[in-house]
């Protein structure tokens, strides 16, 4: 099967005269980090629901590795992690009880769940942590435990609805890392939705900018950017940001310790 | 720590279980393990132990008042009292809907609001699996909390009077705890309702209790008002009286407590002969006596079918309203 992992036409979404997502076409290929660029209420949001069928389009054709998620939901969500904007976990299980609830969704035999997930919590960086219960974990930790929830069923699609929302810069970078390395390796397809520039720029291949529910442009930094100001002159800007402040701040500081 | 896993471990460690069935194994090992849940099974148990400590001093009473020899002892363990605390089904009639509304009321909010309902959701899961998990595990809590009372407090009973019950009420005692499981899953699937509609679960809470209040004290004001505007003339036929007290009856047989009083009236009181109007030629000539069980619930089919067609009504509508939901994150 080969071809555009993810396909959407002329897609389009209303709420009542409101127009969230209108004629958008877009398709990501197998492999690719694509990310969806856009400022809040873009419709980010919604195409990726639809990417799910956990609602359905007023018109226009989706396929998700060849499946129409509206009609079809239940085969799309077994090949397509989903990792929504403010994960929730059963606050009273523990972070891997959280994960063999997931394992035991998707029809994963006991004993070959259980390793997984004790791979997968050590694969984002909470092993030691499993034990604990989900109420306690800290925004960042939350944010990789529901990582590991989208690859307990070994995805083909992975789907991240700004995953990097609430965490700190530097959390942030070790994230993206993480996305881009199990990306790499696994050869998954990763759509990342995300109103940070900077982010988008740093793990994706491709990038689409979304403003008003229309997608306004699509290519890799490079083109776009050409694309967009053509005739706007190089401009080089030399000068610290306060990621590197803060990260370079915190590493000393933990040396020190 | 990790008993809810052991669950479904038990049965090898090869073959996974059904989607299906693990949801409603999580529902029921979270039901058990909640805090709501057992202070609902103490209430329960203690008003259950009062009405049958009650009944037992009572009995002796009631073997005297009927001396005939046929009247059914064991079954005045689940009707009798002496007005100081009511009786057992009198008792369940009560807190049954509380049952079902507890059980039920943030049944799918509370998921909406943890965050882990999108989660769910973007699993291989039918969408339908969250609400049939939620109503299945509830109602298979709820046989096995009713059916353990009614045995114990038959068990009790067996101790305490010396008497063991016939099959016929064995059977009847059966068929009362079925028609409670479906008086109680009525109210279940009602929270349930509210709880799909209602983004907050104390709103829809309160709204449960806001519809059980109405049911049981505002409505019957409201049709013995209706009652008197439309009640006839003392000069008016028989046959006016009578169609005049089948409204009213009609009336109150909107009401899912008075399906389940009449019915649970019926199976545990077998000299119960009809639950209409009764006129003295009907009555004239009739021997006195019992009903069989299946004369008995022959009598009560309409008001178990009324229950049936309500619980229903509340599962298509919060069913409904579910399947079309878009399921957003917090």
């Amino acid at each position: 099967m080969e071809g555009p992992v993810i396909e959407l036409t002329d897609l389009t979404k209303k709420y009542g005269s409101f127009t969230a997502v209108g004629n958008l076409s877009l398709s990501v290929d197998k492999g690719e980090i694509f990310g969806l660029l856009g400022p809040n209420g873009a419709g980010k949001s919604t195409t990726i629901l639809m990417m799910l069928g956990l609602t359905e389009p007023t018109s226009g054709t989706l396929r998700v590795c060849g499946i129409n998620p509206t009609t079809n939901p239940v085969e799309v969500k077994r090949k397509v992690g989903y990792l929504p904007e403010d994960v929730g976990f059963y606050e009273d299980y523990t972070g891997f009880e959280n994960l063999m609830y997931t394992a035991r969704l998707n029809s994963i035999p006991p004993r070959e769940a259980r390793e997984r997930v004790m791979h997968l919590l050590e694969r984002v960086g909470l092993s030691g942590e499993e034990s604990k219960k989900a109420g306690k974990y800290s925004r960042g930790m939350r944010q990789r435990l529901g990582l590991a929830d989208v690859l307990v069923k070994e995805p083909e699609v992975i789907i991240l609805d700004e995953p990097t929302l609430g965490i700190d810069p530097r959390g942030v970078n070790e994230f993206l890392a993480l996305i881009k390395r199990l990306s790499r390796e696994e050869k998954n397809t990763v759509l990342l939705s995300s109103h940070h520039l900077h982010q988008i720029q740093t793990v994706c291949d491709r990038v689409g900018i979304f403003v008003g529910g229309h997608l306004i442009a699509v290519g890799d930094i490079d083109t776009l950017s050409r694309e967009l100001f053509p005739h706007e002159p190089m401009v080089i800007k030399a000068g610290v940001s306060l990621d590197d402040i803060y990260n370079r701040y915190f590493e000393g500081y933990e040396k020190q310790r | 720590m990790k008993n809810s896993d052991n669950i479904s471990e038990g049965k090898g460690n090869s073959r996974a279980l059904h989607p299906f069935m693990a949801m409603v194994n999580k529902e029921i090992s979270d039901y058990i393990r909640s805090w709501r849940f057992m202070i609902l099974l103490l209430l329960v148990f203690l008003t259950c132990l009062g009405s049958v400590s009650v009944a037992i001093s009572n009995i002796d009473e009631a073997v005297k008042a009927n001396a005939t020899g046929d009247s059914f002892i064991f079954l005045r363990l689940f009707t009798a009292s002496d007005g100081t605390l009511p009786s057992f089904f009198v008792f369940i009639s009560f807190l049954g809907p509380l049952l079902g509304l507890i059980m039920g009321f943030d049944a799918i909010n509370a998921e909406e609001n943890r965050g882990t309902l999108s989660r769910i959701l973007s699993q291989p899961v039918h969408r339908d699996y969250v609400l049939n998990s939620k109503f299945t595990a509830a109602i298979i809590v709820l046989s096995v909390m009713m059916f353990s009372l009614g045995f114990l407090v038959t068990g009790t009973g067996l101790i305490a009077i010396g008497i063991p019950p016939t099959a016929d009420e064995f059977l009847r005692i059966v068929f009362f705890i079925l028609i409670s499981i479906l008086y109680i899953s009525f109210w279940l699937n009602l929270s349930i309702f509210f709880s799909v509609k209602f983004r907050q679960p104390a709103t829809s809470a309160l709204a449960g209790i806001a519809v059980w209040l109405f049911l049981t004290v505002f409505y019957s004001i409201l049709v013995s008002l209706i009652a008197k505007a439309a009640e006839p003339s003392a000069n008016a036929s028989a046959g006016q009286v009578m169609a005049y007290q089948e409204f009213v009856m009609n009336l109150f047989r909107v009401l899912p407590g008075q399906l389940f009083s009449d019915a649970t009236t019926t199976v545990l009181v077998p000299t119960v002969r009809t639950l209409g109007p009764l006129t003295v030629e009907k009555i004239y000539g009739t021997i006195p006596g019992s009903l069989p069980l299946g004369q008995s619930l022959l009598i009560v089919w309409p008001q178990l079918t009324g229950l049936v067609a309500a619980t229903v009504i509340c599962f298509v509508l919060s069913y409904i309203s579910f399947m079309k939901r878009e399921v957003r994150s917090r």
